[in-house]
């Protein structure tokens, strides 16, 4: 079961709690603005995730998803 | 249809329910109690829902969520419970939902007593709560005319997705007259698919519906402002409602009085007009919209020399009176509180008064 | 090993006004996890509060009415009665519930009113600027108690869970927090139970959620739930205090 791990930069305020949860150190904050003026986390290590969803769980915005892919779909 | 003698707040409540309203929330107040208790039992009986609230304020808020769900209510309170009702009112016109409120006036400000009053036309007609709003206000003079008023009201709240107010006093709550509930005036049904938070199941759709009363942006504001706005004035248009008495007599003085104040002003005129005297009455059945032309019109006739409104407070529907008179004639009050209800002599004299 | 995670349907796709780290929005999203689970939607109507939650009705996407301050327990006896299909919740803050509502919850929950009610527990009134709540905590500073509160002068914090638990009539009351993973995941449960309890026509059901308000507490997100942590889950104890059976 292959999965692709997304975050919405534009949704993201940067608040920090994903990067915290993150049990395997994935996650980081951005030194890169959104278009809102918030510095929005993003996946570090992205190699390191195990799709374990507790930074989703986390999110109170929302802005991280999980998606299953398909057999021999390439993650993006 | 055979007459029932009925006191007058256990007809109100049962013209509720003939009219196809069978939701009733409320809270206990003199003089009006008898209302609940009637219907305590009576909807039950019919299926219907009754609940005693913890207080005004939470009743006017079940009246809210009912009304904003789609379903017919009402409730009564008098005086002061009206005055914790007005937040809720002021909510319910914003969010533009029918619903049927009954004020059985007693003796105000304050707790005040629990006689009858007129003494709420102002916190009736001028808005008691806050924000630009109106109610349709009627003022039943019988039971009779209160068991009609009740039946009507939940149509026209409907028609205005609107409040509507029937403004009684404690004699009218009190006591017991002949009444018959005519069946043509039951409310239709009427769909309220387009607004009412019923369920996106129950509509068959996938749209949800939003009821609220807060447009921070102040275009937003101001459109929906203009838009109950449209309304009140559609309601000027349509459902002013008063009734002459004596007015094709050559009388040099006009009253204008409401509700069971003007029986006993009827009365007057009667014993006027047995000693040669006229006098003359306008009775507004609606309060708001006020009768303004028709006011003017009989203070322009050219026998009438003065104009009196007489009320059981301190001269509220008074500054009506004289704002549709324009300046015509001159308009005087006359009125007694606290329970005092004025008798026939008194408002003759106040009337000879003004005839020197 | 992994799963995948989407947004809810209940929830709107609306970017939320709450400030950065703001846990109402965790508290939206299991609400309309929960609603989506059980295939309520179409049936569901939320009552908004007043409160930095004024406007949740943005967030949700099911019929929804707006309350007046602290009345949305009346608003909700009002149509649960009229219309007893249709499952209703409200969403309320420390002052909405605790504060001006309280008679209106009060009633609702001993009248047994068959509504589930999500209570957020931030300790502080957050939409209006910081002001001291019901659940302020002993020595909190705000800005109505900006020397921190005095519980000589003001009382103790206020517990809910606990006082509605003292009525007679049966309902599910729970609290837990919304601080860590775990507590957010039994929270979850805490509210599909509540909403479970609806579904049956079994009881009034309430959730107290400990949240957190990094702005009006002057404090990062993570420090903020540190704060929670450290100072309100051994003051506000987690757990069901009351169940219908």
């Amino acid at each position: 079961m292959a999965y692709e791990h997304r975050i919405d930069k534009d949704r993201c305020k940067g608040c920090g709690l994903c990067v915290d949860v993150c049990p395997k150190n994935v996650l980081e904050i951005s030194n890169e603005v959104n278009t809102k003026g918030y510095f929005p986390a993003y996946q570090a290590r992205p190699e390191d995730c195990i799709h374990c969803a507790i930074c989703c769980t986390m999110c109170p915005d929302v802005a991280i998803v999980i998606r299953e892919l398909e057999e021999a779909e390439p993650s993006t | 249809m055979a007459k029932v003698l009925m006191k007058g707040n256990e007809a109100i409540g049962e013209a509720a329910i003939r009219a196809g309203c069978l939701n009733y929330f409320a809270y206990p107040i003199t003089p009006q109690s008898e209302v609940a208790e009637y219907l305590s039992r009576r909807l039950p009986e019919v299926g219907g829902v009754f609940l005693q609230g913890e207080s005004e304020v939470a009743v006017s808020y079940m009246i809210f969520g009912a009304a904003a769900a789609g379903e017919r209510v009402f409730t009564t309170s008098s005086s002061p419970g009206i005055s914790l009702m007005s937040e809720g009112i002021s909510y319910i016109t914003a969010a533009q939902c029918p619903a049927v409120f009954v004020n059985i006036m007693r003796g105000g400000p304050g707790l005040g007593g629990i006689l009858p009053s007129q003494a709420d036309y102002f916190q009736a007609v001028k808005g008691g709560g806050h924000g630009d709003y109106r109610l349709l206000v009627m003022a039943p003079a019988s039971v009779q005319e209160a068991v009609e008023m009740m039946m009507q009201a939940f149509s026209l709240a409907e028609k205005y997705t609107n409040p509507v107010m029937i403004l009684g006093d404690g004699l009218i709550g009190q006591m017991m007259e002949p009444v018959e509930f005519p069946e043509e005036l039951m409310a239709a049904p009427s769909n309220k698919d387009a607004w009412a938070t019923n369920g996106m199941g129950t509509r068959g759709s996938t749209r949800r519906n939003l009821v609220k009363t807060l447009y921070l942006v102040p275009e937003e504001l101001n459109a929906h402002n203009l838009k109950l706005k449209a309304k009140y004035q559609q309601m000027e248009r349509e459902e002013v409602r008063s009734e002459p008495y004596q007015l094709e007599s050559d009388y040099q003085v006009l009253i204008v009085s409401y509700g069971t104040m003007s029986r006993v002003c009827r009365t007057a005129i009667d014993n006027f007009k047995e000693n040669g005297i006229d006098v003359a009455m306008i009775r507004p059945q609606t309060l708001y919209p006020f009768p303004l032309e028709a006011i003017h019109q009989a203070a322009a006739k050219e026998s009438c020399r003065a104009v009196i409104s007489v009320e059981m407070n301190m001269g509220q529907m008074l500054e009506d009176v004289e704002r549709a008179v324009r300046g015509k004639r001159p308009v005087s009050w006359y009125g007694k509180c606290g329970g005092e209800v004025p008798t026939p002599e008194e408002v003759m004299a106040a009337v000879e008064k003004l005839m020197q | 090993m992994g799963k995948a995670f989407q947004r809810p349907e209940a929830l709107a796709e609306t970017h939320t006004h709450y400030c950065p780290g703001c846990t109402h929005g965790i508290a939206h999203r299991l609400v309309a996890e929960v609603i989506d689970e059980l295939g309520i939607r179409d049936r569901t109507v939320g009552i908004a509060p007043v409160g930095c939650a004024v406007m949740c009705y943005n967030y949700f996407t099911f019929d929804f009415q707006e309350a007046a301050h602290g009345r949305a327990p009346a608003m909700a006896t009002g149509i649960k009665r009229v219309r007893p299909d249709l499952m209703v919740f409200t969403y309320q803050g420390d002052g909405d519930l605790a504060s001006i509502g309280m008679g209106e919850i009060v009633h609702a929950a001993n009248r047994g009113e068959k509504f589930t009610t999500i209570f957020i527990n931030n300790a502080v009134y957050g939409m209006t600027g910081g002001q001291m709540a019901p659940t302020t905590m002993p020595d909190q500073r705000t800005t109505t108690s900006p020397f921190g509160r005095k519980v000589l002068d003001t009382g103790m914090p206020m517990k809910i869970a606990e006082l509605l638990s003292a009525l007679q009539t049966p309902a599910y009351i729970a609290r837990e927090a919304l601080i860590k993973p775990k507590h957010i995941n039994k929270a979850k449960k805490a509210i599909r139970k509540a909403f479970t309890c609806q579904m049956e026509n079994k009881c009034f059901s309430l959730v107290e959620l400990i949240s957190t308000c990094p702005t009006n507490w002057g404090m990062t997100p993570l420090d903020a739930l540190k704060w929670a942590e450290e100072k309100m889950i051994p003051y506000y104890e987690l757990g069901e205090f009351k169940s219908p059976e």
